[in-house]
């Protein structure tokens, strides 16, 4: 094997992983007054950017399917066993970050490709203004989030828009008629509705389960108005 | 992720896919945290605390647990306040009779089951699943009913499917049997199915499916000292947990009075009395 300088490699493997998660599509994870919104192109129904994790935790992947999913699935059994050997208020986005962020560092430095994806983990607080994002880059950087963030292939375009409609603790379907706004001037077309997929932690959900989808009624009447 | 390595999952031979069941995964990572790691002798099983009565029947919109109150060390009252009867998920309920601690455990644990799955795969399972799955780990601790710390659990929901309530009873060894109308077990077991053959009917109303569930509870309450029936006076009432196609919940305290009265009330009726 030829040598190849330290600097070159992360380079090399970074620009890979860049160019593998700018070809795919987008999520916006943004705080509204009830709780996180996520929400994504998604022309699959069943295979699933937005899922659940725990109780008050989500989880939005964008980039290779199989890599996120990967990372989906390790997150709901660290936090189910977590749950279950402490207590469940004990699960947290934080340690759940800070163990993809770990996962995901030793992916990138030692295995043979890095995975090609970025994620977001969210927690809705019980009052409002203690909710969290947790933003997890494919070499494992973490960053926390806040307002909101866009990540995907058009991450930027989708920032500045949301930077400009951006408004602290507006409603649910202001905050999904802006994200759905935002989503189609970055892509620069029409994006359909059934096309959507949108998740959000809605803290006045009366059940311990604070995780819902938004049907693509839901989603159609809101944008309707 | 510590808990969980990325292994590959396709080495020669084994399974693709993710596993979707907790139990799996908690003997996997954790085998010291299964309730089966425990060794205990005869003698350490009679002073540990028992769950007495439960009973499940169907109804013309799905099914009724109950159990009623108390739990016993040999012949002490452990607990007048325990609760047997739990929602498994949004459509099922587990009702437990048995090694009391051993049994709130497998309830957990089954809980864990349901929601794992439905959170890994993305799909809730079937009733048929869950039943399944529930005599697999009632299986498993096999060994510790052989020690005396026996749990019987009852399972039934709304299968979406057939559009119907279904109720599954087990034995200590992870045999399964389906019951077309009815079923109770525990110490107290015998006097509540025999309550129930007489009162219950096919398509009961849901006060009326209440009421019977009641009155077997009460029966059984009459016959068997490990049963603790109603107390009025310091609001004790049986666990209900009622499931319906719309999903499961639990009974209020009132709700429950008001069939703890109605069934008091026609027995003085039937005894010649003013009520």
């Amino acid at each position: 094997m030829p040598y190849v300088p330290p600097e070159q490699m992360m380079k090399d493997r970074s620009e890979f992983a860049h160019k593998g998660i700018a070809r795919g599509k987008s999520v916006i994870g943004t705080e509204y007054s009830e709780g996180i919104l996520f929400l994504a192109e998604n022309p699959s129904a069943t295979l699933h950017k937005i899922s659940e994790i725990y109780d008050r935790i989500a989880f939005a992947g964008v980039g290779k399917y199989s890599e996120f999913e990967d990372l989906r699935i390790s997150g709901v059994r660290l936090a189910d066993l977590r749950g279950y050997s402490y207590g469940r208020e004990d699960v947290r986005a934080r340690d759940l970050a800070n163990a993809y962020s770990q996962a995901l560092s030793t992916i990138f430095t030692q295995q043979m490709k890095p995975y090609e994806v970025e994620i977001l983990v969210g927690e809705v607080s019980e009052e409002p203004g203690g909710d969290e994002i947790y933003h997890i880059l494919f070499d494992g950087t973490v960053t926390d989030e806040h307002g909101y963030v866009a990540i995907g292939g058009h991450a930027e375009a989708l920032t500045n828009a949301l930077k400009e409609a951006f408004k602290p603790a507006w409603d649910l379907p202001t905050a999904v008629r802006e994200s759905v706004k935002a989503l189609r001037s970055a892509e620069g077309r029409e994006v359909e509705v059934e096309a959507i997929e949108a998740g959000v932690l809605d803290r006045t959900r009366p059940v311990r389960r604070k995780f819902r989808r938004l049907d693509e009624e839901e989603v159609a009447s809101i944008l309707s108005k | 992720m510590k808990d969980e390595p990325f292994v590959p999952p396709m080495t020669s031979g084994g399974m693709i896919g993710a596993n979707p069941s907790f139990f799996d995964l908690l003997a996997r990572n954790r085998p010291d945290a299964l309730p089966r790691g425990i060794q205990v002798t005869a003698e350490d099983a009679r002073g540990v605390a028992h769950g007495t009565t439960v009973l499940g029947l169907k109804f013309a919109g799905g099914v009724v647990f109950a159990g009623d109150r108390r739990a016993t060390e040999g012949y002490a009252i452990a607990d007048d306040k325990m609760e047997k009867v739990f929602a498994a998920d949004d459509y099922s309920a587990i009702a437990i009779a048995g090694a009391a601690g051993q049994a709130v455990e497998i309830v957990k644990l089954f809980q864990l089951e349901l929601e794992h799955y439905e959170k890994i795969t993305g799909a809730r399972l079937s009733l048929e699943g869950k039943a399944n799955r529930l005599g697999q780990m009632i299986r498993s601790n096999f060994p510790m009913a052989v020690q005396g710390l026996v749990v019987v659990p009852l399972f039934g929901g709304f299968d979406h499917k057939r559009h119907e309530g279904r109720i599954f009873y087990y034995d200590a060894t992870g045999g399964r049997w389906e019951e077309d109308d009815f079923h109770a077990t525990g110490s107290g077991g015998r006097p509540a199915k025999s309550s129930l053959k007489k009162r219950w009917r096919p398509g009961l109303d849901r006060d009326a499916g209440l009421q019977v569930a009641v009155e077997a509870l009460v029966d059984a309450a009459e016959e068997d000292i490990a049963t603790g029936g109603p107390d009025p006076t310091r609001g004790i009432y049986p666990t209900v947990v009622v499931v319906t196609a719309e999903g499961a919940a639990r009974t209020t305290d009132d709700e429950v009075r008001a069939a703890y009265e109605a069934v008091v009330a026609a027995g003085a009726k039937k005894k010649g009395g003013t009520a």
